[in-house]
């Protein structure tokens, strides 16, 4: 079923007019009210009433996570605080949280892109919807919630962990609908057949995984798993959070909805914008955000834009599965990682920033990060006991600042691998490639 | 009386203490007593050897972490009682072992020990009649 046809089959060249109309307020919006686009845009030479088409996008500047915590937390707003209902925010490169604002609209457009992925899905309101991502400043969880309203479902906000209880609400409350990250459906998955029960024992026939890459391997082994029809959903809390783009019943990459976002492919190196099919960075301008709208905000995240109509009906433009990125950002158990953070920690805690390394793998469907640390003359024990306090210690902080645990290990100097002169600061042995 | 003891940090991985081992043998320095404290992940080889300095040179030269501690080393007769009467005596002056390791054979006893406050470790057990080992003798042994 398609929510809105008028928009998602709408003809390009509609589309066209209204992202037109839609960047044109967009532009005008932030350069009465962000100094920062101000001085940006004046340093292009551009006037608000330079853009009124959709075709200029390339002439103007680009956002990037940088620009945001540079003006961390509210610089980006263009609204008062009375008009801000709710705030989110996710990892940053270091110490600063990247901080994101809504006004009532702009829940209500979220609310609407998610209800358009869920229905793409096939889900309405004879589902019930258990939300396992986690329910907080993270967009997964309440992203998920309101679209899930949206359409009418039940909705089970029953947040992430406790493998038991998600087992048994599940399954007692009769869940048709499971919305988690892909590695933690699979873990799901395992942990029913291990507690001696069978798929077929829940009512389980969908399931809205995103937050993190996954394959079409993983698809079909979840699928296997939990006898269900598996959906990728894509969003990045910058932009607005989950519903971004979310996959059809055809498989063939994610519909965008850009009728508020619109997307570019761009070369990561030069930052000119590529033609169709080609892969290069994912650059998204929203059109209809009110507190905290971005002009060309760089996502990193490495993908390929198809614009045919889909067998589905839908014309809106395809992305890719992003599987890579143009930065080491990290996605963990759904979470933003950057090496940088681990960095900060250890440069606090010694006056020497030992060397270090991350390394990711997946054991059991469960993301597992460790990190190795090198000891150094500035901290250094012949006792056990100081070693393991210096440990738990690095263990604790890291924890606080990544927001999941990692596994620390203390290695020899020199034993990390360098490649001239440099340490390889992470190593990732879970396979993305299709 | 002091005797430095070299530690060395080792990671858990198979052959690294060999590699250690030969590095003493290569450069002619003798192992007079060794102990190994380990962890899941990693260990830590004590050890009192003949020319301590010389042996953190060349192992730290051949990329190993190492530090140099200040240790005891006692004698004690070899009979039921004898480290007993030792220890009495540190618990009586409430000095607190951090780690030790001890050795009998022939009718000797001998025990390496470390305490935060070493010197005082050394003023106890001489006012109470302890033999200790200076470092010159452990190169003897």
């Amino acid at each position: 079923m398609i929510l809105y046809p008028e928009i998602e089959c709408a003809d390009r060249q509609q589309l066209h007019e209204l992202q037109s109309k839609r960047l044109a307020e967009t532009v005008k919006r932030v350069y009465e009210n962000v100094p920062f686009y101000r001085n940006k845009f004046k340093e292009k030479g551009i006037e608000p009433g330079d853009i009124k088409s959709v075709d200029q996008l390339k002439d103007l500047p680009f956002t990037t996570k940088i620009d945001l915590r540079n003006n961390y937390p509210f610089g980006l707003f263009t609204v008062p605080q009375t008009e801000v209902v709710r705030i989110h925010a996710s990892s940053g490169t270091t110490g600063k949280p990247t901080v994101v604002g809504y006004t009532r609209h702009d829940i209500e457009i979220w609310a609407e892109v998610v209800a358009r992925g869920l229905t793409m899905a096939g889900v309405n309101k004879d589902d019930t919807i258990q939300i396992s991502y986690g329910y907080g400043a993270f967009t997964g969880g309440l992203g998920l919630h309101y679209g899930a309203e949206k359409v009418g479902a039940t909705v089970i906000p029953i947040s992430t962990g406790n493998t038991k209880k998600q087992i048994q609400f599940m399954t007692d409350f009769n869940a048709t609908v499971l919305a988690c990250t892909p590695s933690y459906a699979a873990y799901l998955g395992e942990s029913i057949l291990q507690s001696g029960m069978s798929p077929e024992d829940t009512k389980l026939r969908v399931g809205i995984f995103g937050a993190e890459p996954w394959t079409d391997e993983m698809r079909l082994q979840i699928e296997n798993l939990l006898k269900i029809k598996a959906y990728d959903i894509y969003g990045l809390s910058e932009i607005i959070g989950p519903g971004v783009s979310m996959e059809c019943e055809c498989h063939c990459g994610n519909h965008v909805c850009e009728d508020h976002f619109i997307p570019e492919v761009i070369d990561p190196e030069t930052s000119e914008v590529l033609p169709y099919g080609e892969l290069g960075e994912l650059v998204f301008t929203t059109i209809t955000k009110e507190a905290m709208p971005l002009i060309r905000y760089r996502t990193r995240d490495l993908t390929r834009l198809y614009p045919e109509k889909c067998a589905c009906g839908r014309t809106l433009v395809r992305m890719e599965k992003c599987l890579s990125r143009s930065d080491d950002m990290l996605i963990i158990r759904g979470v933003n990682i950057f090496p940088s953070q681990v960095e900060a920690v250890l440069m606090e805690m010694v006056e020497t920033s030992p060397h270090y390394q991350l390394i990711v793998n997946r054991e059991n469907n469960l993301d597992i990060l460790e990190i190795r640390v090198e000891i150094n003359e500035h901290f250094w024990s012949d006792s056990i006991r100081e070693l393991e306090k210096i440990r738990r210690r690095i263990d604790r902080n890291i924890t606080s600042v990544l927001g999941i645990s990692a596994v620390i290990k203390l290695v020899e100097p020199h034993s990390i691998e360098r490649s001239e002169g440099k340490a390889k600061r992470v190593i990732d042995n879970r396979t993305f490639k299709s | 009386m002091i005797i430095k003891q070299l530690s060395v940090f080792l990671e858990d991985k198979s052959g690294r203490l060999t590699e250690l081992t030969w590095i003493l043998a290569e450069n002619d320095i003798n192992i007079t007593a060794l102990s190994l404290a380990e962890t899941a992940d990693y260990g830590i080889v004590r050890m009192v050897v003949g020319r301590p300095d010389l042996a953190k040179d060349v192992l730290e030269s051949a990329g190993f972490s190492v530090g140099l501690t200040d240790v005891v080393c006692l004698r004690m007769p070899d009979k039921p009682g004898g480290l007993y009467a030792a220890l009495r005596i540190l618990a009586d002056n409430d000095i607190n072992i951090d780690y030790m390791y001890a050795f009998s054979n022939n009718g000797v006893a001998l025990a390496v020990i470390r305490a935060e406050d070493i010197n005082h470790v050394i003023d106890v057990l001489q006012q109470n009649k302890m033999e200790l080992i200076s470092q010159s003798e452990i190169y003897q042994i």
